[in-house]
C-alpha cells in the first residue's frame, strides 16, 4: 500500500512540510467561507419546504449559479472559473451541510453533465453547449445507468445505429438526475454502436432537450433526495446528427470511468457536508435538549457518540482532500476516491442514524431537520458506485502487485 | 466616477469579544475575523453606483497585515483596487488618527464620492465618516438609508429618529450608509479567483507622509476599563387578567406611551 509506506518512511522534514499540508489556500478558505454564507443563509430555511412538496428549487439552483458554483472547477480559458478541485469539493460540502438535494443537482451538473463535454467534447461541442451550463442556466445529465445495467455498467443494453448522418438510439436509462427541470439542457448516454472482437463497443452520444424520440417518464418517488429531479429516460428510434458523438466511437467505458472517478470525490464531499450537518444539529440539541436535570451533552453516553461522529468525519473530509488534491496534481485519485466515496458514504449514514438516536422521538418527526438528514443520506452508499463496487476496485488495487486476479494476469 | 469604500476588518460579531487585560484593546489574536458586515453595505453601494454609471470602486482599509483578508473580499465582490495601511504604531488608534491614516490614503487615490458605514460593528464611535469628510474639506451626509448621484450631485435620504431627510449635496463628498441600505451581493466564486491579480497597495503612514505628531501613532492611550453594570434583575409579573394594566402604568412611567 504505496500511501501508507509514504507516510511512515523516515522523510526529511524540509521535504515532508512541502508535501503535506493540511492548510487550505487563502482562496480556497475565501471559497468555503463564502459559500457557507450563502448555503446558510439561503438553502438551509428553505430546504424542508422544498424536501416536504418535491418542488424543484429554482430559486437556489439560480442562487448557486450566480454565485458561479456551476463555472467553479474548469479551467477560465472554457469559461470556468478556474477553481481547483478541492475547493469544489469545499463548496460541494458547504451546499450538501445545507441541503444534501441541492448538493446533487450541482454534483450530478458539474461532475456529470459539464466535466465529460469539458474532458472529451469537442471545440464545436464545447462552444455549443457549455456556456448557458457554465452560468447555471440550463443543466445536462449524464445517462449510464439502465433497468439492467447498473454496478455492471457496461451491460448497457441502448443501441446506436448509424444511419447516414444521424445516430438512432433506442433504449432506456434509469435513475437520471437533472434530466426533466424546466431548464435542462440535455442528456450525455452511453449507448453500445457496434462491435470489435466479440467485445461490446460502447460510445458517449449528446441528446439535446427536445430531441423527437427522447423523452422523460414523471419523477420518481423516492427515500430521499426530493428535491432532485431524478427520472427513467426513454429514447424511441431518436436520431441526433452523428456530430453528437463525444470523442471516438468505442471509448464510452474509458470516458465514464474517468468521469466517475472525480464523480465520486464529490459524493465523498456531499457525505462529509451531510455528516457535519448530523454533528451540528446532534452537537446543538444535546446541549439544549435536558433530562434528568442536565443537558444530555453531559453524559457520556452522548460524549461519545458526539466524539466518534467528530473524528469520522474528519477522518472522511481529509480522505476527500486527498482524493481531491491528486486529481489537482493531474495524477489518478484511484483508489483515493474510492476509499474516500466508501468510508465519507458510510460514515453520513452512520452519524445520521446516531443524531436521529441523540434527538430520541423528536428525531423521528418530520419537524426536525435530522428526519431529512436520515432519509436524504442512504443514497450516498449506492449512487456513483455502490459501497461494494468501491470495495472491489480498492482489493483490486490493493492486490494488483499478487497477480492472482484475472485482471492482472490475463492482459 | 470614482467611488472609495472605507472598510474594517473585525473580530466576528458572532463571537464574545475580548479585551486584552494589559493593553485594554480588543483582542484580534487567535480569533476569527470578518470584514464588518456594516461595511458589505457600503461595498455594495458603490458597486451599484458605478455599475449604473460608470468608474471604479477602491476600498481603503487601516488595520493589521490580517486586515488584508478583508480587502479581498470587497475585491471578490467586484471592487477594482485595495488600500491597506498597516503599522504596529498604529495599533489602537483613536478615531481621529484612523480618521487622518484613512483620510490621507483617499486623498491619495482621488475620489468623487466616499462610502463609509455609520460606524464599525467593534468600536461604534461613529465619528470618522464625519472627521473624514472635515480632513478632506469635502461635505458629509451621514446615515443615508437609500442614495444616488445625478450628475455632480449626490441625492440622500437621511435616516432620522421620526422618518428621514432628503438630503443633496454636490460632490466630492463624504456619504455614511447604514445598514439595510441594499442587500450586499456575495463574492462571485470567480471574483475570488480574480481578486488575487487585482491591485493591492499596502502602504504605511509613513508613506502617506503622516510620520509627524499625531501621525504615526494611535494619538490615544487607555488607561483603565471598567465592566458594565450589571444589569439588575427583571421583575416577573403574573397575568391573572390584569397584566396588561402594569404593563401599561410601566410603559407610562418610563413615557414610552
Amino acid at each position: 500500500m504505496l500511501y501508507i509506506r509514504c507516510c511512515l518512511d523516515p522523510i526529511p522534514p524540509r521535504y515532508r512540510e512541502a508535501r503535506v499540508n493540511f492548510d487550505l489556500s487563502d482562496e480556497q478558505r475565501h471559497i468555503r467561507d463564502v459559500v457557507r454564507d450563502f448555503a446558510q443563509a439561503e438553502i438551509a430555511p428553505a430546504a424542508a419546504h422544498y424536501d416536504e412538496t418535491g418542488e424543484f428549487p429554482y430559486p437556489l439552483v439560480a442562487g448557486m449559479a450566480r454565485l458561479g458554483l456551476f463555472a467553479l472547477p474548469f479551467p477560465e480559458e472554457i469559461g470556468g472559473a478556474g477553481g481547483d478541485f478541492i475547493s469544489y469539493c469545499l463548496a460541494m460540502e458547504e451546499i450538501a451541510r445545507a441541503d444534501a438535494s441541492c448538493a446533487i443537482t450541482l454534483e450530478a451538473a458539474v461532475s456529470l453533465g459539464i466535466s465529460p463535454i469539458v474532458r472529451f467534447g469537442s471545440r464545436e461541442q464545447q462552444q455549443r453547449w457549455l456556456a448557458p451550463l457554465m452560468a447555471g442556466q440550463q443543466l445536462w445529465a449524464f445517462g449510464l445507468t439502465e433497468p439492467d445495467a447498473g454496478s455492471d455498467a457496461a451491460a448497457t443494453q441502448t443501441r446506436a445505429v448509424r444511419d447516414g448522418d444521424h445516430w438512432v438510439i433506442n433504449g432506456r436509462k434509469a435513475f437520471i438526475t437533472n434530466a426533466g427541470t424546466d431548464i435542462s439542457a440535455g442528456v450525455t448516454i452511453t449507448a453500445i454502436t457496434g462491435s470489435q472482437n466479440g467485445h461490446k463497443e460502447i460510445s458517449t452520444i449528446a441528446v439535446e432537450q427536445g430531441t423527437p424520440g427522447y423523452s422523460q417518464a414523471p419523477k420518481y418517488r423516492k427515500l430521499g433526495w426530493h428535491a432532485s429531479d431524478t427520472r427513467e429516460l426513454i429514447f424511441e428510434d431518436c436520431r441526433v446528427p452523428v456530430g453528437n458523438l463525444i470523442g471516438a466511437v468505442g471509448e464510452g467505458l474509458t470516458q465514464f470511468l474517468q468521469i466517475l472517478e472525480g464523480g465520486r470525490v464529490a459524493i465523498a464531499a456531499l457525505s462529509v457536508g451531510v455528516a457535519q450537518a448530523c454533528l451540528d444539529a446532534s452537537l446543538a440539541h444535546s446541549a439544549a435538549r435536558r433530562q434528568f436535570g442536565v443537558p444530555i451533552a453531559t453524559f457520556q453516553a452522548t460524549q461519545f457518540k458526539l466524539a466518534d461522529m467528530g473524528t469520522q468525519i474528519e477522518l472522511a473530509r481529509l480522505m476527500t482532500w486527498r482524493a481531491a488534491a491528486a486529481i489537482d496534481a493531474g495524477k489518478s485519485a484511484a483508489p483515493w476516491a474510492s476509499m474516500a466515496k466508501l468510508h465519507a458514504s458510510e460514515v453520513a449514514t452512520a452519524c445520521a442514524n446516531q443524531a436521529v438516536q441523540i434527538h430520541g422521538g423528536m428525531g423521528f418527526m418530520e419537524e426536525s431537520p435530522v428526519a431529512r438528514l436520515y432519509r436524504d443520506v442512504k443514497i450516498n452508499e449506492i449512487g456513483e458506485g455502490t459501497s461494494e463496487v468501491q470495495r472491489i476496485l480498492i482489493a483490486r488495487h490493493l492486490l494488483r502487485p499478487y497477480e492472482v486476479l484475472e485482471a492482472d494476469r490475463g492482459n | 466616477m470614482k467611488v472609495v469604500v472605507c472598510v474594517k476588518q473585525i473580530p466576528d460579531p458572532n463571537t464574545t469579544g475580548q479585551l486584552d487585560p494589559t493593553t485594554h484593546l480588543l483582542k484580534r489574536e487567535g480569533v476569527e475575523v470578518v470584514l464588518d458586515p456594516g461595511d458589505e453595505f457600503g461595498v455594495e453601494a458603490g458597486l451599484q453606483l458605478v455599475e449604473a454609471q460608470g468608474g471604479e470602486v477602491t476600498v481603503v482599509s487601516m488595520g493589521p497585515e490580517r486586515g488584508v483578508d478583508a480587502v479581498r473580499k470587497a475585491l471578490a465582490m467586484g471592487a477594482a483596487k485595495g488600500v491597506l495601511i498597516s503599522d504596529d504604531a498604529l495599533r489602537g488608534s483613536d478615531a481621529l488618527t484612523t480618521a487622518r491614516v484613512l483620510a490621507a490614503a483617499i486623498r491619495r487615490e482621488g475620489f468623487d464620492l466616499v462610502i463609509t458605514a455609520t460606524e464599525s460593528t467593534d468600536g461604534y464611535t461613529g465619528v470618522v465618516p464625519q472627521m473624514i469628510a472635515e480632513l478632506l474639506d469635502v461635505p458629509a451626509v451621514t446615515f443615508a438609508k437609500t442614495l444616488e448621484v445625478d450628475g455632480t450631485t449626490l441625492k440622500v435620504k437621511r435616516q432620522t429618529e421620526a422618518g428621514f431627510d432628503l438630503v443633496e449635496s454636490a460632490l466630492p463628498a463624504v456619504v455614511s450608509v447604514t445598514a439595510g441600505v441594499n442587500e450586499p451581493r456575495y463574492p462571485s466564486l470567480k471574483g475570488i479567483m480574480g481578486a488575487k491579480s487585482k491591485p493591492l497597495d499596502r502602504l504605511t503612514p509613513g508613506d502617506l507622509g503622516l510620520d509627524g505628531a499625531g501621525g504615526g501613532t494611535a494619538g490615544q492611550g487607555i488607561t483603565g476599563v471598567e465592566p458594565a453594570p450589571q444589569r439588575a434583575a427583571g421583575s416577573i409579573v403574573k397575568d391573572d387578567g390584569e397584566g396588561y394594566k402594569l404593563i401599561a402604568d410601566f410603559l407610562a412611567e418610563k413615557k414610552v406611551i
